[in-house]
């Protein structure tokens, strides 16, 4: 069979290692009965797999699947027929992201991550939380403050993370492999 | 035995506790760490989902930081650093074109590393499988009896695949908290997943997971659960008063490192093993052990066989 | 020399990629032959008389066939030419189809391969000897292994054919799986009123030497000739003295759980038959659990038993039997649910597993086939059915077991009778219900009310999240026909486990010259034409031991394979492979590396002269002596070296006459 070139499940195929295991998903369910976040999810796995395989590219990169996906690969280590599910929930991501398809603000939260590694070399969740609350939940921080005095006062939140030596370095290295990734 | 330390973002604030009482239990087991100088973040599972490539650089600039020779294994206490860290490594090695391209970009900082050079190890691992449970034995000066125990592994000492312990049924931790006399349950919840990031995405969601996983531990009565991974621990202290509210519970299990209550089997003071940092005090848990009966000598009589019941099918040896 | 080309078009399977009428005329110039043609089908009748005419008109001495594999057709066109009064092996096939036609596209280069190959068969065949082929009789006695219901219909076949059989069992009783089932599916005929005849009818027929707590330990020589040793297992009882009163059982004081025959659900003694059926009716004594083997002491039951039958000084005995055919139908290991923690089999009481089921909708089982939990007195009000448990799963059972589907409807049809009120929940991917009858009852369960979901069951937890689910075990699962994840709170879950080849399968194999597949179960010799044959002659398969199967289907192999071994019986003689290996003694320095590469142990060392000998009866002509032997002393007759290299050189020949491609020097 040839699949559609450039669809989703085409570059699944071709671009993720053990991808062409997704042909022989069964629809048997048990990737959706084991998701701990199944429920939240607008297409839990085994139905996006059945729209991927359907072509219904938009409905599949709109959806908040993989924004939602927790990454415990308790899916991946129970599939019978072996599918890299989190890996493809990944790859997903990527693919949204290269289309401009996403609807969730999960790419958010990701990104103020990745720019402070990016700014630091290193990361605290509990600034991420607030940095990223700030900028697109300004309610949700307010409710979240006594959680974080309480973390504060205990001495596990801090203000900033600490700059590593080397910051030059670790940019030099990213640049790098953005340029080549790209 | 020596090894690399990577100590992870969490040490420094979140999970400080943990660094500290891993570096004392280490010192009292004779583990030599020799932590990476100018580590960086591993990525947690962020970096990774957006673009795949600077992900495995940024990682396998850790890899590369570590002198191979003097020390071929890396132990990293957070499950996301360890998996991340293993993941890189071994992707590398399976991948000639991915090994490649993270080297050129390792070059750009005049760096390089050679998959298979350095193992990546979990520190629950190497206490139980390096150090062994008997040489735990040794150390300890006082028992854990009394206090019961419950062991929650999460998603990556099992996962995804070729990891220390059972995707689903791990026994390591289990095993671990025996040793130190601990009443350890059969706790079915133990790998399921805590939702990681899902608090700063969704409350709902995340919960209903938390939920669950706190009641699983409540119906065995849990004087406290027990984590190696901080990611866990921050999620099921931190937020347990949000699950109470939500759903009119009253959860009070403190949410401790492994490395903690070893502390306390070695005879360590509990003021320095740091539970006060947890969000859910351990008061009761701590005033419960030291105010327990010495374990009695006396054997349990076995259990009378039901006349009626059928018999249980034996359980699989791990 | 004269030499006949015949160029098969297998209707358009070969003449669709290869031009056989320009090969047939090709072929025609070439040294030495008199004949060429080309005809639609050559297995036909039509064909293989063109054959015998043209031996006769052509005064033919050798003929070359190029059409399919010999596999197929091989002995066919062998027959046309012995008809003709032609020594069979002066016949040689070239293979153009599976070899050529079915593996390319491009017919010109087809056409032009076909060339090489017939030239390459015509330039072999002329170096072929005339063999002549042997004839050995065939013991009339036949060895049954397993004494499930494929073992027992087959035995019975034979042995109500006049023929006497030995028929071996490893358990105490035969009966196999079959007994210790309720009901059979799809007509729910009571398991035990429908087999029981059966085994009275093996245990007591004149014919049938039976020989439970046995296993076969060895076995040597060949078709129509087998010897075989069996180990004949003590059971510290006389059976000549036994009445099977079963007091003994009675009064024995030790109880352990019995895990083969009560599938872990019951108990039993340390003198035991596993059931009231039981055949033979002798018990036998489990020395592991004896106290009198253990410790020493108790005797109880030598002291109550009235004809002084307990022995407990009685040894194994070691039985020598000849046989002409075996067949072996070992049977199943049901999957062991333990390997999947997540559905909590062993850790929570209320799941059971498909045999623990069936032991106790048993009337005769340990629940006298009440349906209750585990603490033995309350009754489930709700009842999770899995399917597929170990199987249509990579990491376990790749293969469907077969029978699942239709056994976990018959549970649901069980609870649904047992209990009315019950609801009774199957977790299923597909339904499979293919044979006669099944479909129906498959209907009969939906309006009976059983819930079908969709969706292979997660996980099984105790872990209760609402008032509802509050002792009670939940299932977690995804319905896939609404697309939501649900937790269905039942009281009890039963686990349809799958069938997987016998743990030591590979050694019973071993043991009786045949292979197993890649799961373990045994290879039968064709998977459609052939499936109760194996690659070894006289030994035949039957029942689950060759793969997943019901009983009806079970039954049908073991007649078939009974089948198979009656027309050998009947026919009073085997042809042996003509094409055998034959040692120079001349040349032979006695090294043995033959006799140890031989397979088939057909070779013999000759102490008094220290040369190898090979045994023509056993030896099958596949080569790995010639190999083996440093001083080039061994011929396989029909694959000699000269015939070998004569067919590359006829091959290499043609090439270079057609392409110009030049042989290598």
């Amino acid at each position: 069979m040839t699949l559609e070139p450039n669809s989703v499940y085409e570059k699944i195929i071709t671009e993720l290692p053990d991808g062409e295991k997704l042909k022989s998903c069964l629809q048997c369910g048990n990737c959706t009965g084991s998701c701990p976040s199944a429920t939240d999810m607008d297409y839990a796995p085994r139905g996006l797999f059945a729209l991927i395989a359907a072509g219904q590219d938009e409905k599949v990169l709109r959806a908040n699947t993989f924004w939602y996906c927790v990454s415990c690969y308790q899916c991946t280590v129970r599939c019978p027929q072996e599918i890299p599910i989190t890996d493809i929930m990944y790859h997903l991501k990527h693919q949204a992201i290269e289309k401009g398809l996403y609807t969730t603000d999960a790419k958010d939260f990701s990104g103020t991550f990745i720019g402070m590694v990016e700014h630091f070399g290193r990361s605290f969740e509990l600034g991420l939380a607030a940095g990223f609350h700030l900028l697109h939940h300004p309610l949700e921080s307010v409710k979240m403050a006594p959680m974080a005095l309480g973390m504060m006062s205990r001495g596990r939140l801090k203000l900033l993370p600490k700059r590593i030596k080397n910051m030059g370095q670790l940019r030099a290295i990213l640049d790098k492999a953005k340029e080549i990734g790209a | 035995m020596k090894y690399a330390w990577y100590p992870g973002c969490s040490a420094e604030g979140n999970s400080f506790a943990y660094d500290e009482t891993s570096r004392m239990i280490a010192e009292a087991l004779g583990i030599e760490f020799q932590e990476i100088d100018d580590w960086n973040c591993c990525g947690a599972t962020e970096y990774f989902s957006v673009n795949q490539l600077p992900a495995y650089a940024l990682v396998a600039r850790n890899l590369a930081l570590i002198n191979a020779e003097e020390t071929p294994q890396v132990i990293a206490p957070c499950s996301a650093c360890y998996i991340n860290l293993k993941k890189t490594d071994e992707k590398m090695a399976k991948y000639e074109q991915l090994n490649t391209e993270v080297n050129v970009a390792l070059a750009a900082g005049n760096l390089s590393y050679e998959p298979g050079a350095v193992k990546s190890r979990h520190f629950l691992d190497v206490v139980c499988n390096d150090v062994g449970y008997e040489a735990v034995k040794e150390k300890m000066t006082q028992s854990l009896a009394g206090l019961t125990l419950v062991p929650y592994y999460g998603c990556y000492m099992g996962r995804p695949e070729d990891n220390f312990d059972h995707p689903e049924r791990p026994q390591t931790m289990d095993t671990l908290l025996k040793t130190l006399g601990a009443d350890v349950p059969d706790y079915s919840l133990k790998t399921i997943c805590c939702g990681g990031h899902m608090t700063q995405l969704s409350a709902e969601a995340s919960l209903r997971i938390l939920r669950h996983l706190l009641e699983g531990a409540n119906q065995l009565n849990a004087d406290a659960m027990v984590v190696g991974c901080p990611m866990c621990q921050l999620n099921l202290d931190a937020y347990q008063k949000d699950v109470n509210s939500a759903y009119k519970t009253n959860y009070q299990i403190p949410i401790v490192y492994f490395s903690q209550v070893m502390g306390l089997a070695f005879g360590m003071d509990p003021e320095t093993l740091m539970f006060e940092r947890g969000i859910v005090s351990s008061k009761a848990m701590l005033e419960k052990w030291l105010t327990a009966e010495p374990a009695s000598k006396k054997r349990r009589r076995r259990e009378k066989r039901d006349k009626n019941a059928l018999p249980m099918p034996k359980q699989l040896e791990s | 020399m004269k030499k006949g080309v015949y160029i098969c078009h297998c209707g358009s399977n070969i003449a669709g990629t290869v031009d056989v009428e320009e090969v047939s005329k090709w072929a025609d110039d070439l040294e030495d032959v008199a004949i060429s043609r080309d005809y639609k089908f050559m297995c036909s009748s039509l064909g293989q008389e063109l054959i015998e005419k043209d031996i006769e008109e052509y005064g033919l001495d050798r003929v070359v066939v190029a059409s399919c594999s010999p596999h197929m057709h091989e002995s066919t066109f062998r027959g046309a030419c012995q008809r003709a009064g032609l020594n069979p092996y002066f016949m040689e096939m070239a293979n153009i189809r599976e070899h050529c036609s079915w593996v390319h596209k491009d017919k010109e280069a087809g056409t032009e391969k076909s060339k090489a190959l017939v030239a390459a068969a015509l330039s072999r065949v002329g170096h072929h000897e005339p063999l002549v082929i042997q004839y050995a009789p065939v013991d009339k006695n036949t060895l049954v292994v397993g004494g499930g219901i494929a073992g027992i219909q087959a035995a019975l076949e034979i042995a109500n054919s006049g023929y006497h059989v030995y028929l071996v069992e490893r358990e105490p009783s035969i009966g196999g799986h079959m007994s210790q089932l309720d009901k059979t599916f799809p007509t729910l005929d009571c398991s035990a009123c429908i087999l029981t005849p059966r085994m009275f009818e093996a245990g007591n027929h004149e014919n049938i030497t039976l020989l439970t707590y046995s296993e076969v330990e060895n076995v040597d020589g060949y078709i129509g000739n087998f010897e075989v040793r069996i180990r004949k297992r003590a059971r510290a009882i006389d059976e000549e003295a036994c009445t099977g009163c079963g007091l003994c059982e009675e009064k024995c004081p030790i109880s352990v759980v019995d895990d083969v025959f009560e599938a872990g659900l019951g108990y039993r003694k340390a003198v035991y038959r596993p059931f009231p059926q039981a055949v033979p009716k002798y018990p036998v004594i489990d020395r592991e659990n004896c106290t009198w083997y253990q410790k020493g002491k108790c005797r109880l039951c030598e002291k109550v038993c009235p004809t002084d039958a307990i022995d407990f000084e009685q040894e194994d005995e070691i039985l020598e039997v000849k046989v002409g055919n075996i067949i072996v139908a070992t049977g199943y290991d049901a999957f062991d649910a333990r390997r999947i923690p997540q559905y909590g089999y062993g850790r929570y009481p209320n799941v059971f597993t498909g045999l623990e089921f069936e032991r106790m909708t048993n009337a005769a089982g340990p629940t006298t086939g009440k349906v209750v939990l585990r603490d033995g007195v309350n009754v489930p009000e709700s009842v999770a059915i899995i399917h597929c448990v170990g199987s249509r799963d990579k990491k376990y059972n790749e293969y469907c077991s077969a029978v699942c589907c239709m056994y976990s409807l018959k549970f649901a049809h069980m609870v649904h009778d047992k209990l009315p009120d019950a609801k009774v929940y199957n977790f299923y991917i597909d339904i499979r219900t293919p044979a006669k009858g099944y479909e129906e009852f498959y209907h009969r369960l939906l309006e009976e009310g059983t819930i079908f979901i969709r969706g292979r069951a997660a996980s099984i937890s105790d872990v209760a999240l609402t008032v509802e689910e509050e002792g009670k075990l939940i299932v977690t699962a995804e319905d896939t026909l609404i697309g939501e994840q649900r937790r269905i709170p039942v009281d009890m879950a039963i686990l349809s486990t799958g069938l997987e080849a016998r743990h030591d399968s590979q050694e019973v194999a071993r043991t009786f010259s045949i292979s197993i597949d890649k799961n373990g179960f045994f290879r039968e010799r064709h998977p459609k034409l052939d499936p109760v044959a194996t690659m070894t002659g006289g030994v035949f398969i039957a029942g689950a031991a060759q793969g997943p199967r019901d009983i009806p289907s079970s039954v049908a192999q073991g007649a078939a394979a009974a089948a198979r071994v009656l027309s050998i019986i009947d026919k009073g003689e085997v042809e042996m492979e003509a094409a055998t290996a034959e040692v120079n003694d001349l040349t032979c320095v006695g090294c043995r590396m033959c006799v140890i590469s031989c397979p088939y142990e057909a070779i013999d060392y000759l102490e008094d002269r220290q040369k190898a000998e090979v045994n023509r009866a056993l030896c099958k002509g596949c080569g790995t002596c010639v190999a083996a032997c440093p001083s080039k002393s061994i011929t396989l007759h029909h694959f000699t070296d000269q015939e070998l290299m004569a067919q590359m050189t006829g091959a290499m020949n043609a090439l270079f006459e057609i392409d110009g491609v030049l042989m290598p020097a």
